[in-house]
Formats: C-alpha cells, sequence, structure tokens
C-alpha cells in the first residue's frame, strides 16, 4: 500500500493584470502626470501646472471629503454643502481684511498667525453652522433622497442669498498675505508659494483624516457605521450623534477649503460656493461616494486634468472634467472605489 | 368629451377645477381681456413655464428623478429655433426645423446622461446633471462665433408673427373688441395652442400605462423591478420625452421673445425658479405646474414691487430694509420652499384635493 500522495497545493499565480486592478486608481494619478508631461514637452512648464494641478485638487479634495463622508455615513446627499465653502471664504476673508497690520507685515509669523485666525474663525462659524443645518434643515429628512435634495438645494438658496444681506453682492477682491505672494523658481519653473502652502495644508487634511479613520476608535465606528449602520447601533454606539459631529466636522473642513479656495482666486462672491459644487461633485462621483480615498485621487485627477487642459486648449477645460468622469463611470459605474455596504 | 380630452385626469376637487378653469379663460382671452404689452407678455410666459415645468414635473414628481439640466434642455430647443431662424432665413420651415432638431437633441443628450447615471443609482443624476448643464452654459458664452456669447442672438421670426403684420382689415375694420389685430396677436395664440397641446399630451402620457409604471417605479423601484419592469428603461424613457418637451417649450419661448441668451434661457436661476414652482405648485401633478406656475409668474412680476415698498415702510430699521429689499425675494422664496417641502409635500393642489 503505497502512502498518499504528497499534498502540495499550488495557487494559480495572479496575472499581472488581476494584480494591478486594486491599484489601479492610485496608480491613474502618475499616469496622467506622465500624459501631460508627454502632451506639454516643457519640462519647466509641465512642473508649473503640475504644482498648481495639485494644489487645486487638494483644495477640492479639503472642501469635497465632508460632502462624501456624509453620504457614506448616513445616506445623506447635500447639495447645500457648497454654502458651508462660501461662508468659510466670507467669515474667513472678513477675519484677513480686520487684520490688515498683520497680513500686510513682510514678515512670515504674522502672516501665518492671521491666516490661522482667519481659517479658526471660519472653521468655528461653518461647524456651527453645519451643526444648525443638520438640526434643522437635513434631520427631518432621513432616508429621502428627493426630499433631501430639494430641502439643501433650498438651503443652499437662503444661505447665498443671507450672504448677499450681511456682506452686499459686490465681489470682494483682497491681497494674499505679504509672504504668501509671487512665486519661487525651482529648476527653471515659476511655483507660486501659495499653491505649495495648500498643497502641504491638503496632504496634512488627508493624513489626519487616514489616521483618524484607520487607527483611533472613532476612526472604527465611522467605518463600521459607513459599512452596516444598524449593527453598530445595536452594538449600543449612538450613531446618531456620531454622525452629527461628521457632519460638522465636515462642514468645518468645507469652511478650510473656502478660506484656501478664496485665498488661491484672490475674490470673493456669494455664488462661489455654488461654481465650487460643480467640482465637488464631479470629483465625488469619479471617487466613488462616500469613499475619502476615492475623493482624494479624484480630485488630484480633476486637478491635474483641469491645469494641463486650460494651457493645451484652454476653451476645452470645464468639459476636459465632464469627459474623465465619463470615462471613469464607463469604467467603473460606481466611481474608482465603490463603498460597499453590508445590506 | 372632456374627460377624453384630459385623459380621464380630471381635477377631482370643486375649487382646483374652478381655478384651472379661470386660469384657462385667462389665458385664452388674455390679449381681449387684458389688454397691453406687458400683461400679454406675463400671459404668454405663464404659457410657456407652465409646459417647462410640467415637464419637469413628469420627470420630479412622476419619475421621482431629481434633474438639474432641464433649463439645459429649454436652452437647445430655444437656440435650435435661433440658429435655424438666423441661418436658413425667416419662415415657418426654419422654426419647424429648429424645434425638431432641438428637441431631438435633447432627447438624445438626456439619453446620454441617462444612461451612464440612472443604471447606478437615481442620484448620481442630480449631481451630474449639475455639472453638465453648467459646462454647457460656459460652452454656450463661450463660443460666441456661433451662439452669440453673453450677448446672445436676436433672430427674425416669420412676418406673420410680427407686430408689423396686419389682417382682419376688410371684416372688422382692423380691430376685434378694440383690439388691434397684428401678427403679435397671432404670436400669442400660436404660443397659447402650442402650450396647450404639449400639455394635453403629457396629460394623455401620465394617464397611460407608461405614465402608471412611472408612479410605480416611483413608490418603490425595487418592487416594479421584481414585477418585471426594466426601471432603468423606463426612467431614461421618461428623462428623454421630458427634456424634448422642455425643448419644446424653449423653442415656444425663443418664437414668443425673438430672442436668446444664456442669462434668459440657461441660467440657473431659471432652474431655481422652475423646482420652486414645481414644488410649491404640488409635486406629482400636472396640475400643480399650472398653479406653480401662474403664482410664481405673477408673483415675479408683482411682489417684488409690493417687497420694494415694504422696505422703504422700514428703511428707518436696521437690516431688516436688507431683508425686504425687491433683490432679496428668492431669499423668502427659498424659505417657502423649505417649508412646502417639509409641511406641503403635495403642494397647493394636494391641499386643494385634501379639502374636499
Amino acid at each position: 500500500m503505497s502512502a498518499a500522495p504528497e499534498h502540495a497545493p499550488t495557487m494559480a499565480r495572479l496575472s499581472l493584470r488581476d494584480r494591478i486592478a486594486p491599484h489601479m486608481p492610485v496608480l491613474l494619478v502618475p499616469l496622467l502626470a506622465i500624459a501631460g508631461f508627454l502632451a506639454i514637452m516643457n519640462p519647466a512648464s509641465w512642473l508649473t501646472l503640475t504644482v498648481s494641478g495639485l494644489a487645486m485638487g487638494m483644495m477640492i479634495f479639503v472642501m469635497a471629503s465632508g460632502l462624501t463622508l456624509v453620504f457614506g455615513l448616513m445616506d445623506v446627499i447635500n447639495f447645500g454643502h457648497g454654502a458651508f465653502v462660501s461662508v468659510g471664504a466670507f467669515v474667513g476673508i472678513s477675519v484677513l481684511l480686520a487684520l490688515g497690520h498683520m497680513t500686510s507685515a513682510p514678515s512670515l509669523f504674522l502672516n501665518l498667525g492671521a491666516i490661522l485666525a482667519a481659517v479658526t474663525a471660519a472653521m468655528l462659524a461653518t461647524g456651527a453652522m453645519g451643526w444648525a443645518f443638520e438640526k434643522v434643515i437635513v434631520a427631518p429628512v432621513y432616508g429621502h433622497h428627493l426630499k433631501q435634495i430639494l430641502v439643501t438645494m433650498g438651503g443652499l438658496i437662503v444661505v447665498e442669498q443671507l450672504i448677499i444681506v450681511f456682506w452686499g453682492p459686490e465681489e470682494i477682491y483682497f491681497n494674499r498675505p505679504e509672504t504668501l505672494k509671487g512665486a519661487i523658481t525651482f529648476a527653471g519653473a515659476a511655483i507660486e508659494k501659495y499653491r505649495l502652502v495648500a498643497v502641504a495644508v491638503g496632504i496634512l487634511v488627508f493624513v489626519t483624516m487616514r489616521w483618524v479613520l484607520r487607527r483611533t476608535k472613532l476612526g472604527l465606528i465611522v467605518r463600521a457605521g459607513v459599512e452596516n449602520g444598524e449593527m453598530v447601533m445595536a452594538m449600543g454606539y449612538n450613531l446618531r450623534l456620531v454622525f452629527v459631529g461628521v457632519f460638522l466636522a465636515g462642514s468645518a473642513l468645507a469652511g478650510l477649503g473656502g478660506v484656501m479656495w478664496a485665498l488661491y482666486q484672490e475674490v470673493i462672491t456669494a455664488h462661489m460656493g455654488n461654481h465650487a459644487m460643480i467640482l465637488i461633485f464631479i470629483v465625488v462621483i469619479i471617487g466613488g461616494l462616500g469613499s475619502v480615498e476615492g475623493c482624494f485621487i479624484g480630485a488630484l485627477l480633476v486637478g491635474l486634468m483641469q491645469n494641463y487642459i486650460a494651457f493645451l486648449e484652454p476653451k476645452a477645460a470645464l468639459i476636459s472634467n465632464i469627459a474623465l468622469m465619463v470615462a471613469i463611470l464607463m469604467w467603473r459605474p460606481m466611481g474608482m472605489i465603490p463603498v460597499v455596504k453590508a445590506k | 368629451m372632456i374627460r377624453t380630452l384630459l385623459s380621464g385626469d380630471t381635477p377631482r376637487s370643486l375649487p382646483l377645477a374652478l381655478i384651472l378653469g379661470g386660469i384657462l379663460i385667462c389665458l385664452a382671452l388674455a390679449p381681449f381681456l387684458f389688454p397691453g404689452v406687458r400683461t400679454v407678455d406675463t400671459a404668454a410666459r405663464i404659457c410657456i413655464f407652465i409646459v417647462l415645468v410640467a415637464s419637469y414635473d413628469l420627470l420630479l414628481g412622476y419619475g421621482g428623478i431629481v434633474s438639474f439640466a432641464h433649463t439645459m434642455f429649454f436652452g437647445i430647443g430655444a437656440y435650435g429655433v435661433a440658429l435655424a431662424s438666423s441661418h436658413m432665413g425667416r419662415g415657418f420651415d426654419a422654426i419647424a426645423v429648429g424645434a425638431v432638431t432641438g428637441a431631438l437633441a435633447a432627447a438624445a443628450l438626456a439619453f446620454v446622461i441617462g444612461l451612464f447615471s440612472l443604471r447606478v443609482r437615481a442620484i448620481f443624476f442630480a449631481m451630474i446633471t449639475l455639472a453638465v448643464a453648467s459646462a454647457v452654459a460656459v460652452l454656450v458664452s463661450q463660443l460666441s462665433g456661433l451662439t452669440g456669447g453673453e450677448d446672445g442672438l436676436t433672430f427674425k421670426t416669420p412676418r406673420a408673427l410680427g407686430p408689423a403684420f396686419k389682417f382682419g382689415k376688410e371684416a372688422f375694420d382692423g380691430r376685434l373688441f378694440g383690439v388691434k389685430l397684428n401678427g403679435k396677436l397671432l404670436a400669442y395664440y400660436f404660443v397659447f395652442f402650442g402650450s396647450f397641446c404639449l400639455f394635453l399630451l403629457m396629460l394623455r402620457v401620465v394617464n397611460s400605462p407608461f405614465g402608471r409604471v412611472l408612479q410605480a417605479i416611483r413608490e418603490n423601484d425595487f418592487r416594479a423591478e421584481s414585477i418585471g419592469y426594466r426601471v432603468v428603461y423606463y426612467r431614461v424613457a421618461a428623462t428623454c420625452l421630458s427634456a424634448a418637451i422642455a425643448a419644446l417649450a424653449g423653442s415656444l419661448y425663443a418664437i414668443w421673445l425673438r430672442y436668446v441668451g444664456p442669462d434668459t434661457v440657461l441660467s440657473m436661476e431659471l432652474m431655481i425658479d422652475i423646482l420652486l414652482m414645481v414644488v410649491i405648485g404640488g409635486m406629482g401633478t400636472l396640475y400643480g405646474a399650472v398653479i406653480g406656475a401662474v403664482l410664481f409668474v405673477m408673483a415675479q412680476n408683482y411682489l417684488q414691487n409690493l417687497m420694494g415698498a415694504a422696505a422703504e415702510l422700514t428703511s428707518g430699521l436696521p437690516v431688516l430694509p436688507q431683508l425686504l429689499n425687491a433683490d432679496r425675494w428668492l431669499l423668502w422664496l427659498g424659505v417657502l420652499f423649505i417649508l412646502s417641502v417639509y409641511f406641503f409635500p403635495t403642494g397647493i393642489v394636494g391641499r386643494l384635493r385634501n379639502t374636499r
């Protein structure tokens, strides 16, 4: 009687394509940057455009992250998110204008102090507003998408009009703080200083957010809530409270994004949130509704795409984002990193 | 006979029937009852907006889909007529070609957008239409060679629809009940009967088996799918139909104004106006569109004066005059909008039908 043949299972090796597929969204950003380089063929302008594209992407990410998280957690779609962007910008810039002696001084320390004060004021204001918005406008229409869209749109109209009541209908022009004006030259490419700051802030927000979501207990509850809210509530956690907190944080981030966006444009209008909303929606859709990582990658793609196309063919810039969205939805109909719900 | 004309969808409430009848008579006889350039213009706007709002209700109230691209379809129809008329010369053939091309283009665009977004989930549609509509609005103002850019296009409609055209000189001495018989009158009735036919067509659609399936999908799409209806097909079909009718309404608007521009037919403000009209009038019934459009257009024309007067009265107080400023009327409409979504989701028509 011979011994049983030795058990030696062999796993079929995944093909290269299968191994790359999960990382594809992440790879898209460098791929797009390389494609941009090949299309532009001028290292100096390519570097300038790439940095400004990344800066723009980071700002869109900061504004959009709250929206995607709120949707993921509570299935609430907030069309009034743009209102927080506008309010953040108006509050922040008012503070900056009031601190004129600090922003006009050629001292980095004083300038950053003024910006910090502006950002804090803006985030406090939009955070408080987000809390009120959630209580008054969103809470009565949970679980009803159609009503959510209508009601939050109504909220956006009201807030936009209130901004006009308090700050007037005219555009407000202003200057960036002294030390953030101008550009530095690196490898023959002129890079605006402010854009580097924006990239740094964006990365900081992303890393912090990822850390909170992946490494803390609160993040665990939020992620579990996204996947299966009822189960988390059955475990005894007050998901409602967590959600209000997430909504508040998302609104505050939108406010921060609003200040950054305003400093980038150097002009604010009551409708700026409405315009930002268009980019935010594109980013959130291509990233996958509810996914923070997808939102980050989507924002970078949109920022880079917009800047490259604006350089190559200015009139096609806005259309290019729509084209990007269509292409990605053809590839992955739920967005790049779809959120899986356990239902 | 009336039942057949209304496709069996009667008002089902006496006050509502009286109001609707009153509106119909006023609109049908507007040039004779309220002679005056401004009032006839208001009446024509009401006719066109009734069709536009009803076509939006087809989507929102019956299909349960929120779209922010309805003005885009409206604009496609308007620009279709404008471009055809300015390239082919004045004439009814140009109008027909422009209107049909506009409606087909709108339906084709709606088909593409619908296929992309509705196959995944209905809320994608709201976001994607918002993005596409704003991109189209920017594109129209940038392609100034074709569309006239921000200035828009002024064009000539057929002679028979212009104020210079006179008729009935022998029979009525050029006047009927004191109203001059000219092309403007014909243009009004062109708009009126065009709108009337489109409205009856929509009533036919929503009361057909197709309309019933749409309502079923709105109530419970999962269940409709289980019964065997392909939800995506029905939703996309509703989107295309509503886009085509909106484009035809846009064509009527262009014929009436003899001008198109991004601000008049493509702006986001117009989209918000349409939303307000549907919700205030009543979602899920086409009569709501009638009531909403009439109330809104009247309010737009007359309420603003009232608010201006109120602002002057309170000019001594802080903040209040700014809140009551005539330009801020959108603020109050926004508040009204939120309140009506909460407390009267069926709008004015739903209220009237309940208090029998």
